[in-house]
């Protein structure tokens, strides 16, 4: 993975500083409120319901075993000894004092991470495949180009006061596991007819009050041109974003103001202007960042073959791990989706765990996934059993990848101070009710995505059953939402009707999978049977 | 009744207006009437409460309970991690917030 080098370590070092001097005239009286929101917002620190709460960086959801070691560390420290994993691959604590802020972002630095541009109107953290540089079905390691785009972004001036946030997100195989096309803009590394490397581009996708899925503006973006194609759609969007209404400012609102043709000739002009400047990477730059993401040294001649006479090891196996592109090993999920847990909360004595299991069994390595679960990329497959004890003994080894009780939630109004309503009580309703392993795996892939207000961190709109909380007159009331999804086969989901209460939405969730166990033909997840038969069957069975 | 609410500048931490001071617990907030607006401004000002605003809450023998359920989990602490309200012992103190 990559390193610092002494000028990232210099200008991460120097912004802790210059953020102590913020916190210190904040609380000396020196600058106000208004003044320091901003400032601190650059800095990851936000304000929420009980405390401030501290968004921390993880690029392109890669990491290892200091620097988790270093978050537990902090979450003891500093915190209540625990941390929540974000939809972004990101990390954050929820119980911050703004006086230790600018220690905790000291004790990130030396571990080479920091909180920068995980909040305000800046590029997000990059996210990528959590499989990826491991993944049997890649064409190349995504992140490098993520780490490149990274560096090449963060800071830049023109990108530092954008109209609002900006996402991007780089995968490289045809399995979309990073939610591609709900991103602002979105990369996927392909091959042209000559073998050549290079990028189709999407636009203008986005979540929140007003969703939209992204736009593919071009087909193939040579490599090397990447960060002149990705100045042109900042440009464009700097230029004519709505900075006159906060709801209108993501540039998803423009791509679909201007219209996919449009904003398409709009970005090659720009293009065009950027190509002649010539402020485009060498492709040695690339090579430079490519060698931290060297394969790690693999053994050769390893047994395929798992003992699988645990059942419930075996049980394990079959959904937690997936195919390696490295004979003789798999990539191991470690879901943080316990039964009645929070969904993406982890211990800090489990993050040590998992650290010292990462170290142990994974060359060191640690993925934080958008559906806020961790992976281990590298395991031997003859390490799996001894892996899976580990896990089964901190409470890290559930079994529900992808299933109906590995829901995405966003803190909700348990924590935020955006929310409408909460959003982790229902999804510990809807795993208790659907416990059941045995109905679990006969339901099969269901992803249910719930958020507690419109601005969608729980990813409703990308929920094959998304669940929506908002204020009905002081009361939490929950929308139902069917058909979304945020894989290869991108769909925005519908409301289904008219709210519930949340004892009536984890009713109605229920009556709408069995409606599918009843309609559904062999082999369809929920989300075919849906497309096939549509809305109103659903409908039907949950309204009676 | 309108009680005042904020976080504490340093700690983040809850607070509520007690007449004279800021307290983390809501049995000590009181009544402003139409006060409200000039006990923020004042106590902002001296850098004692930030993001302070005013909250409609219904008077009970335990204390304020503020109309809103973000505020009543404000004040008590999150409901899915009773260990970390202010009322870790106390396992029916959800109620309340519900």
């Amino acid at each position: 993975m990559y390193q610092y080098d002494k000028y990232d370590q210099g200008m991460v070092d120097a912004r802790v500083e210059e953020f102590r001097d913020q916190v210190r005239r904040r609380i000396a009286g020196d600058i106000n409120d208004d003044q320091f929101k901003p400032l601190r917002l650059k800095n990851g620190l936000y304000l929420q319901l009980h405390a401030y709460m501290l968004r921390v960086a993880i690029p392109y959801g890669t990491f290892n075993s200091q620097q988790m070691r270093k978050l537990a560390d902090i979450a003891r420290k500093y915190d209540r000894g625990y941390g929540h994993f974000t939809t972004r691959q990101n990390i954050q604590y929820n119980w911050i004092k703004l006086e230790e802020a600018p220690d905790i972002l000291a004790e990130l630095a030396s571990v080479e991470m920091h909180a920068i541009q995980t909040s305000g109107e800046s590029i997000r953290n990059i996210s990528a495949d959590q499989y990826a540089g491991a993944a049997a079905d890649e064409i190349c390691d995504a992140r490098p180009w993520a780490e490149l785009i990274r560096q090449a972004t963060t800071f830049h001036p023109e990108f530092s006061y954008l109209p609002r946030k900006f996402k991007i997100a780089v995968i490289s195989a045809q399995e979309d596991r990073a939610a591609l096309r709900w991103h602002d803009c979105a990369l996927r590394i392909v091959h042209n007819d000559k073998g050549e490397e290079g990028f189709e581009v999407y636009a203008g996708g986005g979540m929140g009050r007003t969703p939209f899925i992204a736009y593919k503006i071009r087909d193939f973006l040579p490599a090397t041109q990447i960060f002149s194609y990705l100045q042109a759609i900042l440009r464009v969007w700097n230029l004519h974003a709505r900075r006159d209404n906060i709801h209108k400012q993501r540039m998803k609102i423009l791509v679909h103001e201007l219209g996919e043709e449009e904003f398409r000739r709009q970005v090659e002009e720009e293009f065009q202007t950027f190509l002649a400047l010539g402020t485009d990477f060498p492709h040695a730059e690339y090579d430079r960042i490519a060698a931290y993401f060297t394969p790690p040294p693999f053994e050769t001649g390893l047994a395929e073959e798992i003992d699988r006479s645990d059942p419930d090891f075996a049980l394990w196996v079959d959904r937690q791990v997936v195919a390696h592109k490295a004979p003789g090993y798999a990539i191991a999920n470690i879901s943080l989706k316990p039964a009645g847990g929070i969904p993406g909360d982890i211990s800090a004595e489990q993050m040590d765990i998992v650290a010292d299991l990462a170290e142990r069994f994974s060359f060191d390595e640690i993925r934080a996934t958008h559906a806020q679960n961790l992976v281990l990329p590298h395991v031997r497959k003859a390490d799996l059993y001894a892996l899976w004890q580990a896990l089964d003994a901190a409470g890290l080894a559930s079994v529900n990848l992808d299933l109906v009780t590995d829901i995405i939630a966003c803190p909700g109004l348990d924590y935020c101070s955006l929310a409408n309503a909460r959003s982790i009580p229902v999804a510990q309703k809807i795993a208790e009710r659907f416990a059941d392993m045995d109905r679990q795996l006969d339901i099969g892939e269901l992803k249910i995505k719930i958020s507690g207000c419109i601005n969608a961190c729980g990813h409703h709109h990308a929920g094959q059953i998304g669940i929506l909380g908002v204020d009905r007159k002081g009361t939490e009331n929950y929308q139902l939402l069917l058909g979304g999804s945020g894989a290869e086969d991108t769909s925005q989901a519908k409301i289904t009707g008219p709210g519930f209460d949340e004892a009536g939405v984890v009713d109605a969730v229920e009556r709408a999978v069995e409606r599918y166990r009843a309609l559904r033909e062999p082999g369809e997840r929920f989300l075919d049977t849906y497309r096939r038969v549509g809305l109103e069957p659903f409908k039907e069975a949950i309204y009676g | 009744m309108r009680i005042l609410t904020g976080n504490d500048l340093k700690s983040g931490a809850v607070i509520w207006w007690t007449g004279r001071d800021w307290s983390i617990h809501i049995e000590d907030a009181v009544d402003v009437g139409d006060h409200g607006e000039a006990i923020l401004t004042a106590e902002d000002g001296a850098r004692r409460v930030n993001g302070g605003y005013i909250v409609d809450a219904e008077a009970s023998p335990e204390g304020p309970r503020p109309a809103h359920i973000k505020d009543r989990i404000r004040a008590l602490g999150p409901t899915v991690r009773a260990d970390l309200t202010l009322k870790p012992a106390d396992p029916t103190a959800g109620d309340w917030v519900i």
